[in-house]
């Protein structure tokens, strides 16, 4: 005991407590914010599924949606989104939305597999609206280049070069891609959702998913071959990087150098 | 070690080894006397005078791991299609620099490592200049006699931005691209030569294909070549006035305390370089550095969110970012006489950086003008002791860190959770109120400090023992300073304010009224060192009297 | 203290010393009685310091082996992937790093531990001497005397203006860095070639859009068509011409008079280059039709012709008019009204040409 406290008295004490409390934070933060990812589904609904899905509808989602999905001031129409849209919003958990705010959360899916697909069942019935993609769609055996030219064209601007994401408007952003399904990168593509912009197969053409997905998988499976990148955010992490860590590596050196040895 | 010899009839005979060779040299070359003057050289020690190493060693890096990358790359803005080994760029089009880029990156052995050795140390590079500075600046070592190494520093600092700007564009990828295409858009704003200064630059419309190969040449001969010069300009001056040293006993403007160079600060500032090297290089192997590949080659038509400059030209960037363009119905740009003012690039471009660097080259004869000081100092002063002038460059540092942050406002809205507008319009406040802020609570901060020397010069330390006294009474037992410690609080200046003198013809005129005015500005917060009677005072009776000289020696509240 | 705050300014000695007050001031101790080091005494502790130092070096000496082994056991050769690359970086910086630290911390070590520590005090001496300062002043007048230079004023401002002038030519000299500009700023390739009015076609691929692909809510990148044909001066062109297309319904724009034609049922077509510096401005928001620059934030309203509503930009971003052709597809029916892009000194001059 004795010698913890005097320890304590180091003047380095104060300087690893900071780092162990900045490490424990960061960890609960991390484990906290980690999403269970919904698995892929089929795209067959059977009368059934869109009955239960029109329950589902009736009890989680009608109060801002109204009820048959008309819409009401707290919500927008669901008439004629598709099967897409509700997948992806139900799950990746930012509907039901928490609250109303600049923009929907991504968070824990409220709904399991089975929920999501009977509500995408009952919205799909509503009106004809992009479906869930096919399979070979997601399989990210495209182009990996060409995907990366449409990448940076069409979505580099918001989602950053490196699909780490960045800032909109009044407390908008466009989120970082990593870890997201292939799946619902596709169904974002083709529905929009919130202020991204709509995608349509006119627009970018299904084998330009496919390439676009084949990229930001290959670059995520690849990692940076330079070493950990930093959150891939560009200069003003690295700047940051080399005033903290880089010149406080470097005064310790100076610290130790210029003091007396005992 | 130094042998004195003459050609003729050598008095001295060498013995040793070292010895021998030394005479053999100096026999051709004659170095005995620059030997004898720097053998034994007395260099202060203190961990904040290395950053001028670091710095100089970050220079020596860049130069070694540079070198290396011209062999491979080839500054050439040509078409070409990729065939190198990255698989998410294969046979995209793009220019031969991006692409030889790639190729030191991928397929050449080491490559990348020294792609990152020398991007890591050009950051190092500049902020252990800017490190430099204002360690320099806070502590005064600016004055007299060393102003002109103060400009040559600043001027250091500016080439070195250069250096780093003109190597940032050079990959030709896409977020270098879009930098030089700001760089471009600024440029044009400049009243009647932006134009023709754009299609010199690029040499034609932007971007053209000239202007990464002139970019190269500035990078590779001029600006390095500028550097060198300079470097050397400000090493001769730092031996011609011998180093500054911190106040302490046995420490005067008349000498210079620390160790000799050789051979114990020429072993630890040798070794140093080694040190800085191998930190770059734990840097470069574990952390990425400007990965080229995620961005692609340049476009004029994509663009990457969190398009930023390197962290020395972000200021600008910043304040570029904080400029609004139209208030109300005001806009800042206008047409007069039928030509186009862009009031709001050329503003935020020039300005803040304009007044910065102004104040900063100027400032060794702003201050001595006010002081009316021009005395040679070689003992700096602690931060604390120069009240005013800590707060006037806390709050010129803290200007720059809002602009500087500025140029990450995406960045801390997104990873803060707040709104871009709302960082702006704060950062745009804070632009304003900052710097007043920031001064007004350094310079309490320093007298604060200057209070607390003066306590424990008079009182001694706090021991954390309480002791209860027979009658009842808790005290706290201080322990006194030996008498070493005790001058090191003591034994500073402390001017106060200096009126206005008449001049020869005995009239006060309205410029001296001015200094006067300054003056007591910039001293009339003061607190003064103690002195042995107050010491003897403290010693002698109980707290009271020592308040009331407290009270009657400093004027501050 | 004395000598700064009695006032008088001109105690510009050399060396300034407390002199005068001296009974107010401490007195300056001198330096602190030399501490000894362990290793100064115990011949022990000196070995020990001597055995560390030799270990750091052989650290280095490890390092390099490292490096040598990641340099030439890892073959990158065709197609080697991330990880390798990732592993080989990564061993030769640790090898660099060791290598280094390795000499720097043993020297280091060495200096502080083994060489002797006692501190040492030099005298400064003045930078000048008093004789050589008169010297020095007297031969710069000797000097300009003799040259007579102040005696004979045409000689002297001949020479100014010869000097002033002769820099002239290396000024000159860089007139071939680039053309003059020219009207070139002013147009793009949207501009009808004989009649023709261009498509706008999909960035990169080049393929024409009809007016029905562009759903509500969509955003096209859009370059003119031809521009992946040309062999000179593309990225020049593309720099100026790119596009940005969105849908809105049409009861939310509101064009001014003149303008009302310039769309097509909703669709429109805004320049992708900020009017601020040059990024280009291409996030979309649908729900809020916002532009918004992500290089300096400045925000665009689509629903008031691209408007500045937010951010350093002060002019709205110019609208491409277009319309639909007969096979359906969309064209621009004119170049830009008026120059795209950051502003530049002669713009108004180039809108007044554009317009007239």
């Amino acid at each position: 005991m004795k010698a913890l406290s005097q320890k304590r008295r180091h003047p380095l004490a104060a300087i690893a407590l900071l780092l162990m409390g900045l490490l424990v934070t960061g960890g609960l933060y991390a484990v906290a914010t980690t999403v269970n990812e919904a698995k892929a589904s089929t795209t067959s609904y059977s009368a059934n599924d869109t009955a239960e899905g029109e329950k589902l509808f009736a009890a989680n989602c009608a109060t801002c949606h109204g009820m048959g999905a008309s819409g009401t001031q707290d919500g927008p129409s669901l008439v004629g989104v598709g099967a897409a849209a509700v997948d992806f919003q139900v799950g990746t958990g930012r509907m039901p939305m928490q609250m109303n705010g600049p923009q929907a959360y991504k968070k824990p899916a409220q709904f399991n597999d089975e929920q999501t697909h009977q509500l995408s069942a009952y919205v799909a019935s509503l009106g004809a609206g992009p479906a869930i993609p096919e399979e070979h769609l997601l399989d990210g055996q495209g182009n990996a280049a060409e995907g990366g030219e449409l990448f940076r064209v069409n979505c580099a601007m918001c989602h950053n070069a490196a699909a780490a994401g960045g800032a909109l408007t009044r407390g908008k952003f466009a989120p970082a891609l990593a870890d997201v399904s292939a799946k619902h990168i596709y169904e974002a593509m083709v529905t929009g959702p919130q202020n991204m912009p709509v995608f349509s197969d006119a627009n970018v053409s299904p084998e330009g998913k496919r390439d676009i997905i084949t990229f930001l998988k290959q670059i995520e499976a690849n990692g940076s071959p330079g070493g950990a990148d930093l959150g891939a955010l560009g200069p003003v992490s690295e700047g940051l990087f080399v005033w903290v860590a880089g010149l406080g590596v470097i005064i310790a050196f100076t610290i130790w150098l210029t003091s007396r040895t005992s | 070690m130094s042998a004195s010899s003459t050609a003729k009839a050598p008095a001295f005979v060498a013995t040793t080894k070292a010895g021998r060779i030394t005479d053999f040299v100096d026999a051709r070359v004659g170095g005995s006397g620059i030997l004898r003057e720097f053998g034994r050289k007395v260099f202060p020690d203190h961990w904040s005078f290395m950053f001028g190493e670091v710095a100089l060693y970050s220079f020596v890096i860049l130069l070694l791991s540079g070198t290396f990358l011209t062999f491979f790359f080839d500054p050439s803005m040509a078409e070409t299609h990729y065939d190198g080994s990255y698989i998410p760029l294969q046979n995209v089009e793009m220019s031969v620099a991006y692409s030889s880029s790639l190729d030191i990156t991928f397929d050449v052995r080491g490559g990348l490592f020294m792609r990152q050795v020398h991007h890591w140390s050009a950051l190092l590079f500049v902020a252990s200049i800017a490190v430099h500075m204002l360690r320099v600046f806070f502590t005064g070592a600016f004055r007299k006699p060393r102003e002109m190494n103060w400009v040559v520093g600043g001027v250091l600092l500016i080439l070195a931005m250069a250096a780093g700007f003109t190597g940032y564009s050079l990959p030709d990828d896409l977020l270098s691209g879009n930098g030089l295409r700001i760089i471009d858009g600024v440029i044009k704003s400049i009243p009647v030569i932006g134009t023709y200064t754009s299609f010199f630059l690029f040499g034609g419309e932007f971007p053209g294909t000239a202007v990464i190969g002139r970019l190269y040449m500035l990078h590779i001969l001029l600006v390095p070549a500028l550097i060198l010069l300079m470097i050397v300009l400000h090493l001769f001056m730092v031996v011609v006035h011998k180093h500054t040293q911190y106040p302490g006993p046995g420490r005067n403007d008349g000498n210079v305390v620390g160790y000799p160079l050789g051979p114990v600060y020429a072993a630890k500032a040798g070794g140093f370089f080694f040190i800085v090297f191998g930190v770059v290089a734990l840097m470069a192997a574990f952390f990425t550095i400007n990965p080229i590949w995620n961005y692609g080659p340049y476009d004029p038509s994509p663009v990457s969110a969190g398009t930023q400059p390197d962290w020395y030209i972000g200021f600008v960037d910043g304040a570029l970012r904080l400029m609004p363009g139209v208030i109300g119905d005001f806009h800042f740009e206008y047409v007069i006489f039928g030509y186009t003012l862009t009031l709001n690039v050329l503003l935020p471009a020039l300005v803040p950086a304009g007044i910065l660097f102004t104040i900063m080259f100027m400032y060794p004869w702003i201050e001595s003008w006010i002081t009316k000081d021009n005395r040679e100092h070689h003992v700096l002063d602690r931060p604390r002791n120069a009240p005013t002038r800590t707060a006037i460059g806390v709050a010129g540092f803290v200007w720059y860190c809002v602009m500087w942050a500025a140029a990450g406002s995406d960045l801390i809205a997104t990873h803060f959770h707040v709104s871009l507008n709302d960082v702006t319009y704060w950062l745009r406040t804070l632009f304003f109120i900052g710097p007043v802020i920031a001064y007004i609570v350094a310079k309490r901060v320093a007298l604060a400090l200057q209070r607390k020397d003066r306590e424990i010069a008079l009182h001694g330390r706090e021991t954390g023992r309480i002791v209860r006294l027979p009658h009842g009474e808790f005290i706290e037992v201080h322990a006194p300073l030996d008498e070493y410690k005790r001058y090191k609080l003591v034994g500073f200046e402390s001017p106060v304010p200096l009126p206005a003198v008449p001049n020869d013809h005995g009239i006060v005129t309205r410029k001296e009224k001015q200094r006067a005015f300054l003056s007591r500005w910039f001293f009339e917060d003061r607190v003064a060192p103690a002195t042995p009677a107050e010491l003897e005072a403290a010693h002698g009776h109980h707290a009271p009297a020592v308040e009331a000289a407290e009270e009657s020696k400093s004027l501050s509240h | 203290m004395g000598n700064h705050s009695d006032g008088s300014p001109n105690h510009s000695g050399t060396v300034a010393t407390a002199g005068q007050n001296e009974v107010e001031k401490f007195q300056d101790p001198g330096l602190p009685p030399h501490r000894l080091r362990l290793a100064d005494t115990d011949p022990k502790a000196a070995k020990r310091a001597e055995r560390q130092v030799a270990l750091l070096f052989g650290t280095s000496v490890v390092g390099t082996l490292i490096f040598l082994v990641a340099y030439f056991a890892i073959d990158l050769g065709e197609g080697a992937d991330i990880a390798t690359i990732r592993l080989q970086n990564a061993l030769l910086g640790v090898g660099t790093a060791f290598a280094m630290l390795g000499i720097g911390t043993g020297i280091v070590h060495w200096a502080k531990a083994l060489m002797p520590d006692h501190e040492v005090s030099e005298e400064r001496h003045a930078i000048r001497t008093e004789d050589d300062r008169q010297a020095a002043v007297r031969i710069v007048d000797d000097i300009v005397d003799e040259t007579g230079i102040k005696r004979r004023p045409l000689i002297r401002n001949t020479l100014l203006g010869a000097v002033a002038l002769a820099p002239l030519p290396a000024l000159a000299i860089f007139g071939d860095l680039g053309p003059r500009p020219d009207k070139a700023l002013s147009h793009t390739m949207w501009a009808p070639v004989e009649g023709k009015l261009k498509r706008l076609t999909r960035d990169p691929d080049g393929t024409p859009i009809k007016a029905s692909d562009v759903t509500l809510g969509s955003a096209f990148h859009v370059i003119p068509e031809g521009l992946n044909e040309l062999h000179e001066g593309k990225l020049n062109e593309k720099a100026k011409a790119v596009v940005l297309l969105m849908r809105l319904d049409p009861a939310s724009l509101n064009p001014s008079k003149g303008r009302e034609d310039w769309g097509y049922n909703g669709i429109v077509a805004y320049s992708k280059i900020c009017t601020h510096v040059g990024c280009p401005v291409a996030l979309y928001e649908q729900q809020t039709h916002h532009l918004l620059c992500p290089c300096h934030q400045s925000t665009f309203d689509l629903t008031q012709e691209c408007k500045v509503i937010f951010g350093p930009a002060s002019r709205p971003l110019p609208q491409l008019p277009i319309a639909v052709d007969d096979e359906g597809y969309l064209v621009a029916t004119s170049d830009f009204k008026e120059p795209v892009g950051p502003s530049y000194w002669e713009r108004d001059e180039h809108e007044r040409i554009i317009n007239s």
